[in-house]
């Protein structure tokens, strides 16, 4: 154990230098000799049947190279983009699955659907001559508006799914729900919009590709969290060039959150196009086209009922949504609003029963898939809410009536009623923890100061649990997940006794170079300098699932402790055999192998090198090399947990809202490297305070163009939006992977937005309002004040 | 129609032939190869192309390579003294994990020198988050970077830059 | 971004003669709101003429009872000016919030007033402070100046060479920023001069307006509570998804109180 680099050690960060010194490497910055550069003709109707293309002016403008549309990409047989989960309904039916073309043929379903690829030497002539292709269109009626989506006489965005209804599903016996409901002494009724969000990971998407001739293999740079599932979709359902023949590399990649999980038009494109051209094809996203296409998150429409006894028990919850799916299906976008989100309704509580109905609904507007969170941030947001509004409405203390229902430390591992069984936790910490941090016992002074300068102060309580880590392989494929989500990682010992850890895992922010390298240093002893992490790279790592989820550490790091544990082993045996021992008696301590109770050593690195150069080395047993391959597949999930506390004043004149206090208490189990989760933390919660206050995507309801297409209409948070943050942690160790870690990558984003929507909530509530939509932002904020005192009136 | 434009980048002299309409950002990324200054948005908001111009902070997405003719030009490479010595203001950053994914830090770090450098390195919290408008962070919810850049406004001052 | 011919004349006139005769030239100073715009291909000039190589359009200058800014002022110059900050502190306080750092570094009074987008913060001051145009040809008094969204007194080929502000007794801008662009949603510049008093509004309607019954209110008594009962109608202002034309109204008569109680202080 090296003590300043090892597990729980607070490491600066191994990438750093090269992005504070300009020389990271994101996929915009590659130099490809002779490269051309890619430019899209989007739609810019929500819906329209497209009569005809003209694309002969524009050929013949300078510089260009190439153009394709939807045609070319139909009469090459190129296959549709595909939705990798089946979501099964109610009735045991498939979802409807309608096609998604790569680039439109017909019909435009969205504003930015992809109509033609225009490709020329320079970006700019891309964008000159994507400008004189003529694209006649036949204009109809739009589906915008999620809650009238499902409506009959509503536009049908495709014919494969009538009445634009994806599927209808359901978890729990609603029979039983609606008699614990006739018994209750209590019921509290909420109806929510989780506001749909753009997902704005500051590096926009970007592609570029290379085609090898002699070869034939093709080379994809994508800005992708996943490389290697991105090939096996592009290879298997989309392409069809085979898996050996394609190389996919996400370099560095700046932020995801969600949105570079996916298989898009774009990379599929610009990779198809390559051959065609014969030169390298660069793409890079304009941040108007960020807007418009990368898959958006969140946008449900919610009504819920919680049925309470007299003593705040609660007896049942009955959850009734509608999520939007957009225009198309993207990859992941069916497990979001089911098995990421009604599955987590349980939240902390020992609620005995739960019913949830999901109607997934088909709009003109982008695509929406997971963003951090996925389902997490909607789930907690309901319970949340729920749970508040009962408080208030019960004159009881919000943290007391969620003491009074927490699961408790002793009935782990826990079964909820919505499928999920919780490994591990000990909630009434957390909160308590919380509380002190947060000074709840002096928010009524706090109150009242703020009073008497007119603002009006208030506080909101968030108690979290999601379900990440994902995911045991089985239960992903028993819920229609069409793909493992094990993770691999290959340890690569040098003859010179430095190594690299190969991980499937890709890291686009969360420092996985310096964690993962914090493990092996702790693990085997190795300095922190002398470890290099690689990934992102379907030709060097080994197959992998990628990074999303709170995925990285839990499972990725976990397979990087399965490779080093047949380190250790195989190292044991090498040792044994210099130091003439039995394998039984070698201990492998602080980096070097003994035998108990001798002066006998042999250091890591002598039996690395004794591996590469086996002059003297038991080669009749054990082949050369120090090189080790692991799979992980975890046993559950992990289930971090947590309590926010968000302290809020308003300007009850101008309706502004700002945040004067947060803390997050989370329980994570082990921590590897505190100085990366609590970054990881205050990103989240800014996110989470961004859906909350500040961020909305809006698109017209009747003509489906997207208002909020640029940071002049969408609200990103800066820095003067927020304040500093208060954390703490508990630890109960996740009982099944060999870390003991959970996940800590989404917390922050799941908790906040109804930790800061409660305490305005709180603040309002002086004034007679009983709901502010999310975002609260001034507007809103106001319009319910005008509206509350309106009523009075 | 091309143009020939000369100036001074990270202390070299620096030349080329560009399109009126070339952006200073696309002359350093695309011209000199210089990709440290990133480009995040195309409204002048996100702030990950600043880099100064005659001692300004500035976007270099929204200035016209020939526009800076003549002028000095400094980025995110021309900040460090050696590969060993990073400026305070990278230091700080490293120091108190003020970046995740990278992307926005070239021009924070280029925003925040500028910015210590006009309060004439006094600042508070409220004012680093009231200067930080003009820069966008998706990952570190700005906590890290306000307090990285506190710690550096003295670490510049004693280390007179 | 379409190309165009680029020049950067040294001298006003040289700038003056290069706009001359060429129908689709457009002057630029500090191209805050032009690059953008040509960034996203809305407009095509065929010609552009930087006047940033022009030394005798920047700067700042006490003339008397005036506060006389040329027209390539940059923002971060005027909001850091101590001449401006002794002789009207609202000013450059109005300055020191336009934008954002590098934008305040680049962008310019004349740029801004010529521009004349609804939500600029410059035309709250310049009405406000009852200031004087100055162009190559002539004068403009700023009543004249605004005429509508984007619209202005300029004539083709008339360039904005300097601002004349004169000091004020008391003065004061309350901005309301929009919360995505930062830009005004409302801001009202109140301000007590010799001439009188003015209360003007930019960001709440198409251009910047004045509110009479308030002046009037205010010349009686400048205090918060004498306009506290003015309403501004709704009708005809900015209706966006940050605000309501109500919103915006009920906002103008939040930032006139808070202007003036700044003004008092």
């Amino acid at each position: 154990m090296t003590a300043a680099t090892g597990i729980g050690a607070r490491v600066l960060r191994t990438e750093d230098k090269r992005f504070l010194t300009g020389t990271g490497r994101y996929v915009d910055d590659l130099p490809l000799a002779r490269a051309t550069y890619a430019h899209f003709v989007r739609s810019p109707h929500a819906h329209a049947k497209i009569k005809s293309i003209d694309t002969s002016a524009a050929r013949a403008m300078p510089g260009v190279v190439a153009i394709f549309t939807g045609k070319d990409i139909a009469d090459a047989k190129v296959g549709g983009l595909i939705c990798g989960w089946v979501v099964k309904d109610k009735h045991g039916q498939p979802h409807k699955a309608p096609p998604h073309p790569v680039m439109a043929a017909d019909t435009v379903r969205y504003v930015g659907d992809t109509v033609a690829m225009v490709v020329a030497n320079s970006h700019d002539e891309a964008k000159d001559a994507a400008e004189a292709i003529k694209v006649d269109y036949d204009a109809k009626p739009a589906n915008v508006d999620l809650a009238k989506a499902l409506d009959k006489g509503a536009p049908e965005v495709h014919p494969e799914a009538p009445g634009n209804l994806i599927y209808d599903w359901e978890i729990g016996v609603k029979a039983d729900v609606d008699a614990a409901f006739a018994k209750a002494a209590h019921v509290t009724k909420i109806d929510i919009v989780n506001n749909r969000l753009i997902p704005n990971a500051m590096e926009p998407r970007a592609a570029a590709a290379e085609y090898d001739k002699g070869t034939g293999n093709y080379t994809l740079w994508s800005t992708s969290q996943n490389p290697h599932v991105l090939r096996l979709i592009l290879s298997a359902f989309v392409l069809g060039i085979p898996e050996h023949k394609l190389r996919v590399i996400a370099p560095d990649v700046g932020g995801g959150f969600g949105s570079k999980i996916f298989c898009y038009n774009e990379e599929t494109m610009v990779t198809w196009a390559a051959s065609r051209v014969g030169r390298p094809i660069k793409w890079t996203a304009e941040r108007s086209e960020s807007f418009q296409t990368d898959a958006h998150g969140r946008d449900h429409v919610t009504h819920a009922e919680l049925a309470l006894d007299k003593d705040g028990k609660f007896l049942a919850l009955k959850v009734e949504t509608i999520a939007n799916m957009g225009a198309y299906l993207s990859t992941f976008s069916t497990a979001v609003p089911t098995y990421l989100y009604a599955t987590l309704l349980a939240g902390q509580y020992t609620t005995p029963l739960i019913y949830a109905n999901v109607k997934a609904a088909l709009t003109n507007t982008a695509p929406v898939d997971a963003y951090r969170g996925a389902g997490r941030p909607e789930a907690t947001y309901v319970i949340e809410s729920i749970v508040s509004k009962a408080a208030k409405e019960l004159k009881m203390d919000p943290a007391d009536l969620r003491r009074k229902n927490f699961i408790p430390s002793t009935a782990f591992p826990y079964q909820t009623p919505v499928a999920l069984q919780y490994d591990s936790g000990n909630y009434p910490p957390i909160i308590d923890e919380a509380i002190k941090i947060a000074d709840y016992k002096g928010f009524e002074a706090r109150r009242a100061e703020a009073k008497s300068r007119g603002k009006l102060r208030g506080i909101g309580f968030s108690s979290y649990i999601e379900a990440c880590g994902l995911a045991p392989s089985q239960v992903i494929g028993q819920l229609g997940g069409g793909v493992g989500q094990w993770e691999s990682a290959q340890l690569k010992f040098n003859p010179t006794g430095n190594i690299q850890i190969l991980t499937g895992a890709h890291s686009h922010g969360q420092g996985h170079e310096t964690t993962f390298a914090q493990l092996i240093s702790d693990k085997l002893g190795v300095p922190m300098d002398q470890i290099e992490v690689v990934h992102g790279d379907t030709a060097t790592t080994p197959f992998g699932m990628g990074s999303y989820g709170s995925r990285s550490l839990a499972v990725g790091g976990s397979a990087i402790m399965k490779a080093a544990d047949k380190i250790i082993a195989k190292g044991k045996k090498i040792a044994a055999h210099l130091m003439e021992a039995s394998v039984a008696d070698v201990v492998f301590e602080n980096g070097t192998f003994k035998v108990a109770g001798t002066d006998k050593a042999v250091p890591l690195g002598q039996a690395v090198f004794a591996a590469y150069v086996p002059h003297n080395y038991p080669l009749a047993e054990i082949e050369p090399g120090m090189d080790e391959n692991a799979f992980y597949d975890p046993a559950n999930f992990v289930y971090p947990a947590g309590t926010q506390i968000c302290e809020v004043e308003i300007d009850p004149e101008t309706g502004v809202v700002e945040v004067v206090n947060h803390t997050a208490v989370d329980d994570f189990g082990n921590i590897i490297n505190p100085m990366i989760v609590e970054g990881q933390v205050h990103g989240g919660i800014v996110q989470g305070v961004g859906q909350a206050l500040l961020e909305n995507a809006v698109y017209d309801k009747e003509t489906g163009q997207l208002i909020s297409g640029s940071y002049m209409d969408y609200t990103m948070p800066r820095a003067d939006d927020v304040p500093s943050f208060k954390l703490g942690y508990k630890v109960t160790p996740c009982p099944h992977n060999p870390l003991g870690v959970k996940g800590c990558g989404e917390a922050g984003a799941i908790a906040a937005p109804a930790a800061v929507m409660n305490a305005v909530h709180d603040a309002l509530a002086p004034l007679g309002v009983s709901h502010v939509p999310m975002p609260a932002t001034p507007l809103n904020v106001w319009q319910a004040i005008h509206g509350a005192r309106a009523a009075a009136e | 129609m091309t143009i020939p434009v000369a100036m001074t980048v990270n202390g070299k002299p620096a030349s080329g032939k560009v399109e009126a309409r070339t952006l200073l950002v696309q002359f350093l990324r695309e011209h000199l190869g210089m990709t440290g200054t990133h480009v995040g948005c195309d409204t002048s908001q996100c702030g990950a192309c600043v880099v100064h111009v005659d001692g300004r902070s500035v976007k270099s997405c929204t200035m016209l390579a020939v526009q800076a003719e003549g002028a000095k030009v400094m980025t995110i490479e021309g900040l460090a003294e050696s590969a060993e010595k990073l400026h305070p203001m990278q230091e700080a950053f490293r120091e108190n994990h003020a970046l995740q994914c990278g992307f926005c830090t070239p021009g924070m770090v280029m925003s925040a020198i500028d910015m210590v450098k006009r309060h004439n390195y006094q600042l508070d919290e409220a004012t680093v988050r009231r200067e930080l408008e003009g820069n966008l962070c998706r990952c570190t919810g700005y906590h890290n970077i306000v307090k990285a850049i506190l710690a550096a406004a003295p670490a510049m001052k004693s280390a007179g830059v | 971004m379409y190309d165009f011919h680029y020049h950067r004349p040294k001298t006003l006139a040289d700038a003056v003669n290069l706009l001359k005769g060429k129908d689709e030239a457009r002057p630029m100073s500090g191209g805050m709101t032009l690059i953008p715009t040509l960034k996203q291909r809305l407009a095509r000039p065929s010609d552009v003429v930087d006047l940033g190589g022009i030394k005798e359009l920047a700067g700042i200058k006490v003339e008397g009872n005036n506060v006389v800014i040329g027209g390539m002022t940059r923002h971060a110059d005027v909001a850091s000016s101590a001449d401006v900050k002794s002789a009207i502190p609202a000013l450059a306080y109005l300055a020191e919030h336009i934008g954002d750092p590098q934008v305040r570094n680049r962008g310019t009074i004349g740029g801004s007033i010529a521009n004349n987008d609804p939500a600029a913060d410059y035309p709250g001051a310049v009405v406000g402070l009852n200031a004087t145009v100055t162009t190559n040809t002539g004068k403009h008094t700023a009543d004249s100046f605004f005429k509508g969204l984007f619209e202005t007194a300029l004539s083709d080929g008339e360039l904005v060479t300097s601002v004349s502000f004169p000091k004020a007794e008391k003065a004061a801008y309350m901005k309301f920023p929009n919360p995505a662009s930062r830009y005004a949603m409302v801001g009202v510049f109140v301000a007590k001069t010799a001439g009188g008093v003015r209360v003007a509004v930019t960001g709440a309607g198409p251009c910047v307006f004045r509110v009479k019954a308030m002046e009037d209110a205010l010349a009686k008594n400048f205090s918060s509570d004498a306009i506290k009962d003015i309403k501004v109608p709704a009708d005809g202002l900015n209706s966006d998804i940050h605000a309501s034309a109500e919103y915006r109204a009920h906002l103008v008569n939040v930032m006139a109180r808070r202007a003036v109680d700044a003004a008092n202080k």
